[in-house]
């Protein structure tokens, strides 16, 4: 109790922030994290998906497909965020040059990916026997297919410059305008849209939701959080060791065989 | 010095009239292959005309992209170029503008022919140029930036499309929607004055930003 309530000094408090820049004591971090958060991923993914599917009411007007929402809806959110967490990062890694941080920017990229893939298809699934067809070139579908160029865009100058100290800088240049990019793009295809062929199909006019169904689509989201936590140290510890394979520190723990 | 650099993109885009002549070539090749794909019924064509146009537009910005910075780099000219204080920031707005000049301009002049082929309206077609004025060298300084990015990679062209076309999807919104208000009898000085806001962001952030992304390809 005395260690809590005496206030840390300031000085450790700033160096032990920093201390985790440095991708060794990233990758203990994250390794030490990792079991926690691939078992809270899981657990509330299960807890989610038992609410989504034996709680929650089903839907007056769309029955139970719009089951697929609990899925849906946590990807596209993350999808969008994760756009704007790589852009962060990429640009911490490049204006500090913190190598840790262009790292970061990279295991988010895939992830970020998915997860848009995720809510494209899921939104395919849901939007087959609600609105009758399989695609519709609504504003949200069609920025939300752009944020994969984006993201595809991204991956593909990061992976054909083999030299990581042009990849991660020109990467994070490009993350930085697509970012700004984002939200005109949004705005313009929400403007082709309406200009087009008017509202026909509106995503933003929700139904008033249920309470259970709310619980699961807040757990199902913590859960795709806690999933994309995961996936993301995993991801950034094999970038660690691919990267620093020369250090001593690597070596050492190949030679230990716990490099796994 | 820029008026210099200019004249020397100039004259060795001159030396090279064939690929000088590909963007048109492309557009109007491109151009023809829509009536024979989609059937020869006027209105229909009409109808299509500012969005065929436009989206063949930003395709031939594309063609070239990948020899913009290549040929310098290759023989150790870009070094020189960049060696003065700020001389970045200009060699990519110069290299901009030169690839508007050799890209956009043909097509701008090109396309009333085409869109006399498609039978379009002399008000619509005149806005359609005017948009076209405004939008490709928006396209243009795009397509300088992803040059600079994807310099001496192996998978340039395929990079640059994938880098350029996102990003370009407001300009192509834009610019083909102005057309199609003026036939829908809406107002059309919003999309045009979104087209020069477009331009002018551009004009003030892609420079710098190739300047950047061109010593970071040369570190």
């Amino acid at each position: 109790m005395d260690m809590l309530s005496s206030p840390p000094h300031p000085m450790t408090r700033t160096h032990r922030f920093y201390t985790y820049a440095a991708p060794s004591r990233f990758y203990a971090l994250a390794g030490r994290l990792l079991p926690g958060l691939w078992l809270l991923a899981a657990g509330l993914a299960a807890l989610g998906l038992y609410l989504a599917f034996f709680k929650a009411p089903t839907d007056a007007t769309q029955g139970q497909a719009y089951r697929i929402l609990f899925i849906h809806v946590p990807a596209a959110w993350l999808s969008m965020l994760l756009y704007l967490a790589l852009a962060f990062w990429a640009a911490i890694g490049w204006a500090f040059k913190a190598r840790m941080a262009s790292l970061l920017a990279r295991a988010i990229a895939p992830t970020g990916a998915g997860f848009t893939v995720i809510a494209l298809l899921s939104g395919a699934l849901w939007g087959q026997p609600s609105w009758g067809s399989w695609w519709v070139w609504d504003a949200r579908l069609t920025s939300e297919l752009i944020l994969l160029f984006l993201y595809l865009g991204y991956l593909a100058l990061v992976h054909a410059i083999e030299d990581p100290q042009r990849a991660d800088p020109a990467g994070a240049l490009l993350a930085l305008v697509g970012v700004v990019n984002v939200p005109i793009i949004y705005f313009s295809v929400r403007w082709w849209n309406t200009l087009h062929q008017g509202a026909s199909i509106s995503l933003t006019a929700a139904p008033r939701m249920a309470e259970t169904m709310l619980q699961a689509l807040a757990v199902m989201s913590l859960a795709c959080w806690a999933y994309a936590f995961a996936v993301i140290f995993t991801r950034a510890r094999g970038l660690i060791l691919e990267r620093e394979r020369d250090k001593a520190w690597v070596q050492a723990l190949s030679k230990k065989g716990q490099a796994t | 010095m820029t008026w210099l650099l200019l004249q020397r993109e100039l004259r060795l885009a001159m030396r090279r009239p064939v690929d000088a002549g590909l963007p048109v070539a492309f557009l109007l090749l491109a151009a023809c292959l829509f009536p024979l794909g989609l059937g020869p019924e006027p209105e229909q064509l009409r109808r299509m005309a500012p969005g065929v146009l436009w989206v063949l537009a930003l395709l031939a910005s594309l063609l070239s992209l990948h020899s913009l910075y290549a040929a310098d780099a290759q023989d150790g000219s870009l070094d020189q170029l960049l060696l003065p204080p700020h001389s970045a920031w200009r060699l990519a707005a110069v290299k901009a503008l030169a690839h508007w000049l050799s890209h956009g301009l043909p097509l701008l002049l090109a396309t009333p022919l085409l869109g006399l082929m498609y039978g379009m309206h002399s008000d619509s077609l005149g806005l359609l140029m005017l948009s076209l004025l405004l939008g490709t060298p928006s396209l243009s300084l795009l397509g300088n930036l992803a040059a600079a990015l994807t310099l001496g990679l192996r998978n340039g062209a395929l990079l640059n499309l994938l880098i350029v076309l996102p990003l370009s999807v407001p300009v192509l919104i834009f610019g083909s929607g102005a057309v199609g208000a003026l036939e829908a009898g809406l107002p059309v000085d919003g999309h045009l004055s979104l087209l020069a806001a477009l331009l002018i962001g551009a004009l003030l952030a892609l420079p710098a930003a190739t300047a950047a992304a061109l010593r970071i390809a040369l570190i």
